[in-house]
């Protein structure tokens, strides 16, 4: 950057050529916000960070177009030359493609992994890629080249670690969170305080020790690197984890404490840093750091939180710009992760306050494509960030500058592990006093092997000064062996170590309808039982987070009528939304989902009323004409092909009724009562009948021969009419209309339910009138095509008949 | 904490102890709270426990005070209802949300987790025939909801149907259509919370009850 900057300087580019002059102005503002930040323009590294990828690719094309104009202006008489018709230009488009090319390396190797069954379980992912970052880094030296400083500091910090933060926190199980957060703070807090001092303390004294040659490292530093390599990590803690199912409390435990305890080593590494030069730590100084470290904590957790409602809030209103949605929780979570480090406050703790905070709101006012997409997105980055990490780990090794030293490297890792023990023990003999559930000594050995080192502590070593810490390479070299230590030893040797120990692992049953319910039902006869007792236990206060949380915030944040609903309820929606869609990819219900390998119906529960001939036929009530014209137009709708959509808008999506319908046809029950007791038959509940999928799969059950007519009758069931192959571009045209139509029709009611009324009555009472669809009539078109679009993909079209615009 | 002095001397409390495992300081702040809600009087009666505020926001109000007054309760293998209850039998109920000891045995840990299910199970099921019906495990779901207003009810049948129907499932496998299920059983009910270790989540800590901050 530094040679482009140079050259800028010395072109004079005429005024008399505007676009150039924007160009100008464009690139002294690229340059200065990011002149700092890059290290190796032109030459070798992809180690400048994603955001100066377009300051970059600014700057190279005005470069070019800089030198073109001045070539014009100042030599008018060059010979003219064979015009280039193919010409190579590697430098124009260097650091994205190297960039690209770590990534592609990143994804191969994670691909490659799984393709080698029996390697993926004897060794960590983790340490295979580290294990290829070695590979690479070796073949870049081989070739001669210089290797480039790949994980630089500021790319670790800025790229690639929120996305991994951000995933957890965004999935972080708030429950058994909340449940163990005592647990977890005393391990974050006071464990990695004790890790610091012990490792830092005992390798001074042994530093002083004659004959070690180590005797110029003074206390603060050793200090400094206590608190550097004492931190768990959290990508480490992670990856590891991940693939050994281990059960919940243990996972959320370890991985809890790896994310708290950034405050502590953000406070510790600054103080100590600050003060390595002073020489001298006062009283003071050690006031001023723990009012620091409360600082640094609740103020990064306010950070997050205040950006988690901002995204909550601004969830709200996308109910018409469906599609940049996930836009908005990304961008927001990383503002608060670059608010919170622009202040030296904890990132990673606004990272996860943000997510965790967002994600309630933002569920409930987010369209089920975009919370898709952002779980999507999320793994996809995090994965891709792990991924690149590990392999950068492995080149940073090569790259070096190492200086060994025997003494140094192993009583740190012998430290290491010794005070982990002690300090976990120690510490669960005092929290087991407030524990309920007690931690038992297998417990305690898991968290203690469990607490792996990783990048974070490579890259806090890399950020230190080298003049100010003359032994940084040293530092570097122990920071990088323990780090290979405990995630090649301990990361391969937990899994045996589980199996060996029986710990029990991670219940993989479905959650069930039954636990949902006594689990609410619990937590009000505890809070009732405490009451009682009189005694404000913390089920007392969650209770009453909940009621504040329900009474006030919910109506700020959650857009429509939603925020009235229960849990229990949007639990039971949740799961007969995934039965549906688990029904709909089995093929359309011939063949029963797993979910239910039983052939329990309805019926058998319900109390006999009514004969049980009513087996045979799904829906007797219905006269024989009427199932007749039923069967011929859904016949006849078979035949149609699917329909491409015919012009397709970047702005967008494909309007979606599923979920917009399905949310709210639910909630429409009450006035499809009276219908609905005309078309269930034995169904003695009105509530739920042709609707709900496990009624559905019910009536499967009983009849599958009884399969068609089904079908035919049942078509509030979005899920069963996949096999209604088109949705026909007419319907289409239907449903979009009636979308556009719901604009001006909003009765104060919410758009949604005058949708879904429309489509109520086109389900429920006008079958027949499926044909005058067919001539493009709004009559409020059948909800079900839309529901196969949303399904299935739209394949190619063979059928030119209809020739309307999709979007009218 | 004056008061808690002499209470290792009364062999009532020893008594207590044994009968139901608290230990004499949490036996002794349990019954100041018998005193204060029954006004200090030796038997408690519903309307004592109707008047404590907080409760009067929790949906399963009704469902908890009948559990006190619940003879299964007692462990006395007795049924029906009693209209007043003694500090014993406060004292026996409450027991059902000890935390349980750190190092049990499987067996031991089974038996806890069977008598708080038990627990549960006396709640929902009303009429005590043994069986959680569908109606009853209906109206269970609807008092969970109770707060939603007209949207919960509907929901609610919905709900109490697909957890029915979860239970038959997984309890009997298959079923002709024309057989009939009757209701939950305990064993049944065992099977499908057995999930949700019962034992680690009922529970409640009675120490640290500070008499100066019980409402009245």
């Amino acid at each position: 950057m530094r040679k482009v900057c140079s050259l800028h300087a010395n072109y004079t580019i005429s005024s008399s050529l505007p676009p150039l002059n924007y160009f100008k102005l464009l690139k002294r503002i690229a340059t200065c916000l990011f002149g700092t930040v890059l290290t190796l323009g032109a030459a070798s590294s992809p180690d400048i960070s994603a955001q100066d990828n377009t300051g970059g690719g600014h700057d190279r094309r005005d470069d070019h177009r800089g030198i073109a104009g001045s070539h014009e202006q100042t030599n008018y008489t060059y010979t003219k030359k064979a015009f280039p018709v193919l010409s190579l230009d590697y430098h124009h488009i260097q650091v994205p493609f190297e960039i690209s090319l770590w990534v592609l390396l990143a994804s191969l190797m994670k691909l490659g992994f799984h393709l080698i069954p029996r390697l993926s379980g004897i060794v960590p992912e983790s340490c295979l890629l580290i294990v290829v970052g070695l590979l690479v880094g070796g073949l870049i030296k081989l070739a001669g080249e210089e290797v480039p400083p790949v994980l630089d500091s500021n790319l670790f910090f800025l790229c690639l670690l929120p996305p991994i933060i951000l995933d957890a926190g965004y999935f972080l199980p708030i429950r058994p969170f909340m449940e163990n957060i005592g647990t977890i703070l005393m391990f974050a807090v006071v464990g990695t305080l004790w890790n610091a001092f012990f490792v830092g303390g005992l390798l001074y004294a042994v530093c002083q020790i004659e004959g070690t040659y180590l005797s110029q490292v003074e206390l603060l530093p050793c200090l400094l690197f206590g608190s550097i390599i004492s931190a768990v990590d959290p990508v480490a803690v992670l990856a590891v984890f991940e693939e050994i199912h281990i059960n919940e409390l243990l996972h959320i435990l370890v991985f809890g404490e790896s994310l708290l305890n950034d405050a502590v080593t953000v406070v510790l590494y600054h103080l100590f840093e600050e003060y390595s030069g002073a020489g001298e730590v006062t009283p003071m100084d050690v006031v001023l750091g723990v009012i620091c470290f409360l600082i640094v904590s609740l103020g990064g957790i306010a950070v997050g939180a205040i950006y988690g409602i901002l995204a909550a809030f601004t969830s709200r209103f996308t109910s018409h710009t469906r599609v940049i949605e996930p836009l908005f929780v990304f961008v927001y979570s990383y503002m608060a992760y670059l608010s919170a480090e622009m202040f030296h406050l904890s990132g990673i703790m606004a990272l996860i306050a943000c997510g965790a905070v967002m994600r309630p709101y933002v569920e409930a006012n987010i369209s089920h494509k975009s919370h898709t997409t952002v779980k999507y997105f999320l793994k996809m980055w995090s994965s891709v960030s792990e991924t690149l990490i590990f392999i950068f780990l492995g080149v940073a090794t090569v790259a070096g500058p190492h200086a060994w030293n025997w003494t140094f490297v192993s009583v740190t890792v012998i430290l290491c592990l010794v005070s982990r023990v002690i300090g976990v023990v120690g510490l669960t003999f005092i929290i087991n006093k407030f524990r309920i559930v007690k931690l038992t000594t297998k417990d305690q050995f898991i968290v203690a092997y469990g607490g792996l080192r990783g990048a974070i502590a490579f890259s806090l070593g890399y950020l230190l000064n080298k003049d100010h810490f003359p032994m940084r390479t040293m530092f570097l070299t122990a920071i990088i062996t323990e780090i290979f230590f405990t995630v090649f030893v301990q990361g391969m040797t937990i899994k045996p170590l589980v199996d060996l120990l029986a710990v029990k692992k991670k219940q993989e049953a479905k959650r069930s309808i039954n636990e949902e319910i006594h689990t609410q039902f619990l937590d009000h006869l505890l809070t009732g039982i405490e009451d009682i007792c009189g005694h404000y236990g913390h089920h007392h206060w969650k209770d009453k987070l909940n009621r504040f949380n329900k009474k006030y915030i919910k109506k700020c944040l959650i857009a429509g009528e939603r925020y009235k609903e229960p849990q229990l309820i949007a639990f039971y929606h949740k799961m007969e939304f995934k039965q549906a869609i688990e029904l709909v990819e089995s093929g359309g219900g011939v063949k029963l989902p797993s979910a239910m390998p039983s052939q329990v119906s309805m019926q058998n529960i319900q109390p006999k009323k009514l004969p049980p001939a009513v087996a045979e036929r799904a829906l007797p009530q219905f006269t024989k004409g009427r199932e007749e014209e039923i069967r011929k137009i859904l016949r006849s709708n078979l035949q149609k092909t699917r329909q491409r959509l015919r012009s397709y808008n970047r702005h967008t999506l494909v309007a979606d009724p599923f979920e917009d319908g399905w949310n709210d046809f639910l909630l429409k029950k009450q006035r499809m009562i009276e219908l609905e007791k005309k078309m269930s038959n034995y169904l003695t509940v009105p509530a739920a009948p042709p609707d709900s999928p496990t009624m559905c799969r019910a009536r499967l059950a009983s009849d599958p021969n009884a399969f068609y007519n089904i079908k035919a009758s049942s078509e509030g069931v979005p899920t069963i009419q996949v096999d209604l192959a088109s949705p026909q571009s007419p319907d289409s045209v239907n449903m979009l209309n009636e979308f556009s139509k719901r604009g001006a029709k909003d009765q104060g009611l919410g758009q949604r339910e005058v949708a879904t009324r429309d489509e109520d009555q086109g389900l429920m009472m006008k079958p027949s009138s499926a044909g005058k669809e067919e001539k493009g009539e709004e009559e409020g078109g059948n909800k079900n095509p839309g529901l196969m679009r949303c399904l299935s993909d739209p394949g190619p079209s063979n059928e030119d008949e209809e020739d309307e615009p999709f979007l009218p | 904490m004056g008061a808690l002095q002499s209470l290792s001397d009364e062999p009532e409390y020893r008594e207590l102890a044994e009968k139901t495992g608290f230990s004499f300081e949490q036996i002794g702040i349990l019954h100041k709270r018998f005193k204060q809600l029954s006004h200090n009087e030796d038997m408690l009666r519903r309307a004592d426990l109707d008047t404590i505020p907080d409760l009067a926001c929790n949906p399963i109000r009704t469902q908890i005070i009948e559990a006190f007054f619940d003879k299964r309760n007692f462990h006395q293998n007795g049924d029906g209802t009693v209209e007043e209850i003694s500090f014993e039998e406060f004292l026996v109920v409450m027991s059902h949300f000890r935390p349980p000891a750190l190092n049990m045995t499987e067996e031991q840990r089974e038996k806890v987790r069977r008598e708080k299910l038990r627990f549960l199970f006396n709640m929902h099921d009303t009429d005590n025939d043994g069986t959680i019906t569908l109606e009853e495990y209906r109206h269970v779901v609807e008092e969970l909801l109770s707060r939603s207003g007209a949207l919960g009810k509907e929901t609610a049948k919905g709900i109490a149907d697909a957890a029915m129907l979860e239970v038959a499932s997984i309890s009997m496998g298959h079923m002709e259509p024309d057989e009939f299920y009757e209701g939950i059983t305990f064993e049944h009910f065992l099977k499908i919370l057995k999930d949700i270790e019962i034992e680690t989540k009922m529970n409640i800590r009675f120490l640290n009850m500070d008499t100066t901050t019980l409402c009245k």
